[in-house]
């Protein structure tokens, strides 16, 4: 890392932990909901996504690029702290330790999940669809990989947008940050879910 | 003086700044009220483990005896606190005392905080008055404001701060939460914000603001009461536009 940068790589992981990342993952949630109403409509709405131009330029400008580096960076990050829950037992600290271990839990599930699914469109010439989810989600050791994976990235967006805020000065007071806890925390539990709901609908 | 109460202390130590730890021992007889700073004392009179082995008198620092200098905070029972305001009586015993390890040891309970005072000096952490000629009085604070800024300007340099933050640590460079507080400070006095760009820049620098976590344990440890969060917090407010004036450029650098 070049001297004296670190302020803008730390801004800059903020950032896009929440865009483009956050908005990523609770658009590629919804869209997975879908499959609530059936294959036919899930398979509809991953075509949709599909067919949008540009879709490999879309794919690395929007996701895999700042997906990586907030991935990387973020790994940095969390081997640079130090936890100490046991000397702090309060929610705010717990958070934080939480941060960082789903983030690291995140590398992992995600790295799997772009193998397990669009790379084996790109090596295998697979076709990412309904039946793809439902044969990986068959077996129950992958299932509840998934569905951990699925909390783990929704918390870690929920407490993320905490961090934000205050890490950009919108929130200051001591009883802003308690209000957003709460805003975060609901959003938490329902992006959750619809997460995980979409996941059971593939079972 | 067979029946005579004791207290159980087990006390970290580290006979010099390279030198492997070990815990040692010691039962102190008790009287009431007494702080831990008085224990040590009692330790230093006999210092005689209790499985009878002689050993050097425990090292620590201390000043003012009343929680305003910063210079005895130590880990007692776990918490980073200073050890003439930590109460026998409102402890759970056995006591354990360890430095604050997030400084360099020099010896036993004696801690290194000169990295706190380096980064004062990097944040420019004073009321710039000095030149070539008298600048007169400065214009005078509202009151409502100075009894604001008094809350953290209490603050003594003790280091808890930095021992409670899980981001202040041998593998990073972060500077903590109390010259970043000063920042808010001195960039608040109406003659401190005449620099407070270059108060904003530096802690924009490697090690700096960013690298707060919001564990905030801080706020919780800080002995002095002193909202550190939300001076960081605001400093992050300020920093953001400041970093669009760096970048754009600005005629409105102190104002």
């Amino acid at each position: 890392m070049a001297k004296e940068k670190e302020f803008y790589w730390r801004r800059l992981h903020s950032l896009l932990g929440l865009i483009p990342v956050g908005l990523f993952v609770t658009m590629h949630l919804f869209i997975n909901f879908s499959a609530t109403n059936g294959a036919e409509s899930f398979n509809k709405a991953s075509k949709t996504m599909e067919s949008l131009p540009f879709l490999l330029i879309l794919e690395w400008v929007v996701i895999y690029i700042p997906l990586m580096f907030h991935a990387f960076y973020g790994v940095y990050i969390a081997f640079t702290a130090k936890p100490n829950v046991n000397r702090f037992g309060t929610v705010r600290n717990w958070f934080f330790t939480m941060q960082r271990l789903t983030g690291i839990f995140l590398v992992v599930f995600v790295a799997w999940h772009i193998w397990q699914t669009r790379l084996q469109k790109a090596i295998a010439d697979a076709e990412v669809n309904y039946d793809m989810m439902a044969d990986i989600v068959s077996n129950p050791a992958m299932l509840a990989f998934y569905i951990v994976g699925i909390l783990a990235a929704t918390f870690h967006l929920a407490n993320g947008i905490w961090s934000f805020l205050v890490s950009w000065g919108i929130t200051q007071s001591p009883k802003s940050q308690k209000v957003a806890t709460w805003v975060t925390m609901i959003f938490f539990v329902l992006l959750s879910v619809v997460g995980v709901m979409a996941i059971l609908a593939f079972v | 003086m067979a029946d005579q109460k004791t207290i159980t202390v087990k006390i970290k130590r580290q006979d010099g700044p390279e030198a492997s730890t070990r815990w040692e021992e010691f039962a102190v007889p008790y009287r009431p009220n007494m702080n831990i700073i008085s224990v040590l004392m009692k330790i230093r009179e006999n210092p005689v483990t209790t499985s009878g082995k002689q050993t050097t008198p425990v090292a620590w620092d201390m000043n003012c005896l009343e929680e305003v200098c910063g210079a005895c905070s130590m880990v007692i029972n776990g918490r980073p606190r200073q050890s003439c305001s930590a109460l026998v009586d409102q402890l759970q015993q056995p006591l354990t005392i360890e430095p604050m390890s997030t400084f360099p040891i020099i010896r036993d309970l004696q801690v290194d905080r000169s990295r706190m005072f380096d980064s004062l000096k990097k944040v420019k952490a004073w009321v710039p008055i000095d030149g070539t000629y008298d600048l007169g009085e400065g214009p005078r604070l509202p009151e409502r404001k100075r009894e604001w800024a008094y809350e953290l300007s209490k603050c003594m340099t003790c280091g808890v701060c930095l021992e409670s933050c899980p981001n202040v640590n041998s593998g990073s460079s972060f500077m903590g939460p109390a010259p970043l507080s000063q920042v808010r400070l001195f960039n608040t006095h109406p003659t401190g914000a005449m620099v407070k760009d270059e108060r904003l820049n530096a802690i924009m620098g490697d090690g700096g603001l960013a690298n707060c976590g919001n564990s905030q344990n801080c706020v919780q440890a800080c002995p002095k009461g002193i909202p550190l969060t939300t001076s960081i917090a605001s400093l992050n407010r300020a920093a953001t536009v400041q970093m669009f004036k760096n970048f754009f450029g600005s005629d409105h650098m102190v104002d």
